[in-house]
């Protein structure tokens, strides 16, 4: 009653100081009561369906994540006519070459010097066989030539361990390429006849690109990722 | 007689049931399959020339007699039994072609199912509706609205005039086919998803009138349609009820995650009451089937696609068909269950002094590497079909449960089988996308049918065998023809 009186007959500044002190606490008073109003009205579940739905034989067992596994071919018909292809590594560091090769010595006096063996991991292919050891000139060592990649698909996040089939393109140069040496961001191509890809066409998918990630000859195993 | 040159062979023709035809007789060595059914229709003095395939130790006769004999070095002393088993009349046209894919649902399509009749079809999606497609013209028909969550189950009644469908939420929404409405309310009593639906069978009652659905909660409900209302609630597992299916003697049949089946009767005064449990899986009960389930699930509609007036005329029919189904001794049907103990289980009732009729396991199925999703008997429920995500489709045979083949060729799981109504094809649909159509007699795959652009979760086809329809994840639903 006393703070009706004061608000009513007060003028000038302080009058409207008081009146805007009054109106700020009952619009506050009027959310508040508006709130308590929402919570007891009883409100029609309009939840979202969840995305991702699954028949009913699937819906109590663990699945990976319903990502399409396949991208479309829409999706491919547009990256091809584009002419590039996206890679996850679009820059690598270039290696120079007395980072990648080491000079083997050899001859009776240790003079000559037009060897070279690779310090980076390769592959070499399952039909190897070496050049005559006189005519070598480029030494692979079997430490560092390797069959498995860990490839990992990014979007079911999950990695396996799959054999290379072969190298794609080395960024460092067309002869990395040839001698199949393995640095980070080579392309290589991968079996992946244990993920059961189909093409829409119906034929099964056993080879897919994967990038690699690592520094293979620092780390001792290859890691990639795979080009969806 | 010597053995080259000698110009007739003794056989014996036996029916499956192993009761001979005639006595053992002398064949010409050059008879093919086509003369011994020329032989067996003049025989039973049919008056069509009814289709026979022949077997001979369980494998299918497929030259003449005489090569056969040589090839196997069966010695021409003895006599050959020659087992003599009806094919179809008619014969399915094999589907090769997609003839049309309608988008329309906006969320994975998760059940797919014709009407009986053939004439009409449904699909459940993720997006919570049901639709309804034209066949004639391929096209959307009618967009059934009323669910609030996925539909995961859809089932049609025997009659052809019902559509039922259940949802993740465990609501269960009848509908009316021809203009595509919603009839009464969806009616909820499930606590949890429901997992699937059977109606009860047309030669029982006609028109249709009582289904069961069974639920993740552990019960299954029968409900009237026309009430739109609970009667009976069949509670006894401990975990979800996985499969349900209606017999034809009115056994309704539960399989379960707690690796149990029940057996549940309905009484004179409406109760439901547990008649067995049988528990001889080691894991979850996927998948039952039953060996009158074709039959069953057509009522009254037939290859012959005649249009009965009266729904005495209807009963009949499907009495009729049912008896034949089941086979000419007096024994009520097989079941046969999958489950997640890789293993396939067929069940025979026992003959034994007990006056309730046991089931009891006659085989057990043994072979796939992984669980076992689906098994499905064969219309003429001469044969069983399993599907299993270790990526083959087994086919057994459905009397003694006798390995047959292997069905290889998928790349990844497989999802479903659909039987063609004559029984000489399956159809199975896996995770890899593609759907596979194998030929029964020649134990190899039919057509390839790739076009999906991701895992198809359902597959069905149409009892008139013109077509087949399927729906996956990509949301699309395709049409196939022959």
């Amino acid at each position: 009653m006393d703070v009706a009186l004061t608000t009513k007959s007060s003028i000038g500044i302080k009058g409207k100081m008081i009146a805007k002190k009054n109106y700020k606490e009952k619009a506050l008073m009027k959310k508040t009561l508006k709130m308590h109003e929402e919570s007891l009205s009883r409100r029609k579940a309009d939840e979202d369906v969840q995305e991702g739905a699954v028949p009913a034989y699937l819906l109590d067992r663990e699945n990976t994540s319903r990502a399409k596994v396949l991208s479309n071919t829409i999706k491919q018909k547009r990256k091809e006519r584009v002419g590039k292809w996206e890679v996850p590594l679009p820059k690598v560091r270039p290696v120079a070459e007395d980072e990648m090769f080491r000079v083997i010595r050899s001859g009776k006096r240790k003079t000559k010097q037009w060897k070279r063996m690779v310090t980076k991991a390769t592959f070499v292919g399952p039909g190897f066989t070496r050049k005559p050891p006189k005519y070598e000139r480029f030494i692979r060592p079997s430490g560092l030539r390797f069959t498995k990649a860990h490839v990992t698909h990014p979007e079911l996040r999950c990695t396996f361990c799959l054999e290379i089939i072969g190298i794609k393109k080395n960024p460092n140069g067309p002869m990395y390429t040839s001698l199949g040496v393995m640095t980070r961001g080579t392309i290589i191509e991968v079996n992946v006849s244990e993920l059961g890809l189909v093409t829409p066409a119906g034929k099964v998918v056993w080879g897919k690109y994967a990038q690699v990630t690592n520094n293979p000859e620092n780390d001792g195993c290859i890691n990639a990722v795979l080009l969806v | 007689m010597e053995t080259d040159g000698s110009e007739s062979v003794i056989c014996l023709l036996t029916d499956a049931e192993e009761t001979p035809l005639g006595s053992a007789m002398y064949i010409p060595r050059n008879a093919g399959p086509l003369q011994l059914t020329n032989l067996v229709n003049t025989f039973l003095n049919n008056e069509e020339k009814l289709p026979y395939s022949f077997y001979v130790s369980d494998e299918e006769l497929l030259v003449s007699v005489g090569t056969y004999m040589e090839s196997n070095g069966v010695s021409v002393e003895n006599v050959l039994k020659i087992v003599y088993r009806q094919q179809a009349v008619f014969r399915i046209r094999p589907v090769n072609r997609c003839s049309q894919t309608i988008s329309g649902h906006v969320g994975e399509i998760l059940c797919v199912s014709f009407s009986p009749d053939g004439k009409q079809l449904a699909s459940g999606s993720g997006d919570t509706t049901v639709r309804l497609w034209d066949l004639n013209t391929e096209t959307p028909m009618f967009t059934c609205r009323g669910h609030k969550d996925h539909v995961l189950a859809v089932a049609w009644s025997p009659d052809a005039k019902c559509l039922v469908s259940g949802d993740k939420d465990g609501k269960v929404c009848c509908w009316d086919p021809s203009k595509g409405e919603l009839q009464g309310n969806p009616l909820s009593g499930h606590k949890k998803w429901i997992n699937g639906i059977a109606w009860e069978p047309a030669h029982i009652s006609y028109p249709s009138r009582r289904f069961v659905t069974c639920s993740k909660d552990g019960d299954a409900r029968i409900w009237d349609f026309t009430l739109k209302k609970t009667l009976i609630v069949l509670s006894g597992h401990t975990q979800a009820v996985t499969c349900v299916k209606w017999g034809g003697d009115g056994t309704i049949y539960t399989g379960s995650q707690d690796s149990t089946i029940r057996m549940w009767e309905i009484t004179q005064k409406g109760q439901g009451v547990l008649k067995h449990i049988l528990t001889d899986h080691a894991g979850w009960v996927n998948s039952l089937g039953l060996s009158t389930e074709y039959v069953l699930r057509t009522g009254a509609f037939d290859h012959t696609r005649q249009q009965p007036s009266s729904d005495e005329e209807m009963k009949q029919i499907a009495l009729e068909r049912y008896i034949k189904a089941k086979g000419k001794v007096d024994s009520p049907e097989r079941l046969v269950s999958g489950s997640d103990d890789f293993t396939i289980i067929l069940w025979e009732p026992s003959i034994s002094l007990q006056p309730k009729q046991k089931m009891v396991t006659t085989a057990r199925l043994t072979g796939h590497q992984q669980l076992v999703n689906h098994v499905y008997f064969s219309p003429n429920g001469q044969w069983i079909a399993s599907a299993s995500f270790d990526k083959s489709v087994k086919l057994w045979d459905g009397v003694t449960g006798k390995f047959i083949t292997a069905f290889r060729g998928h790349v990844n799981s497989v999802y479903q089988i659909s039987w063609s109504a004559d029984s000489r094809m399956l159809l199975s649909c896996s995770k890899d996308s593609t759907l596979k159509v194998w030929d029964i007699r020649t134990k190899s795959l039919k057509h390839d049918l790739p076009g999906h652009a991701a895992e198809v979760y359902a597959v069905d086809w149409s009892p008139d065998g013109e077509k087949v329809a399927s729906g996956g994840a990509d949301k699309v639903l395709k049409l196939w023809k022959g």
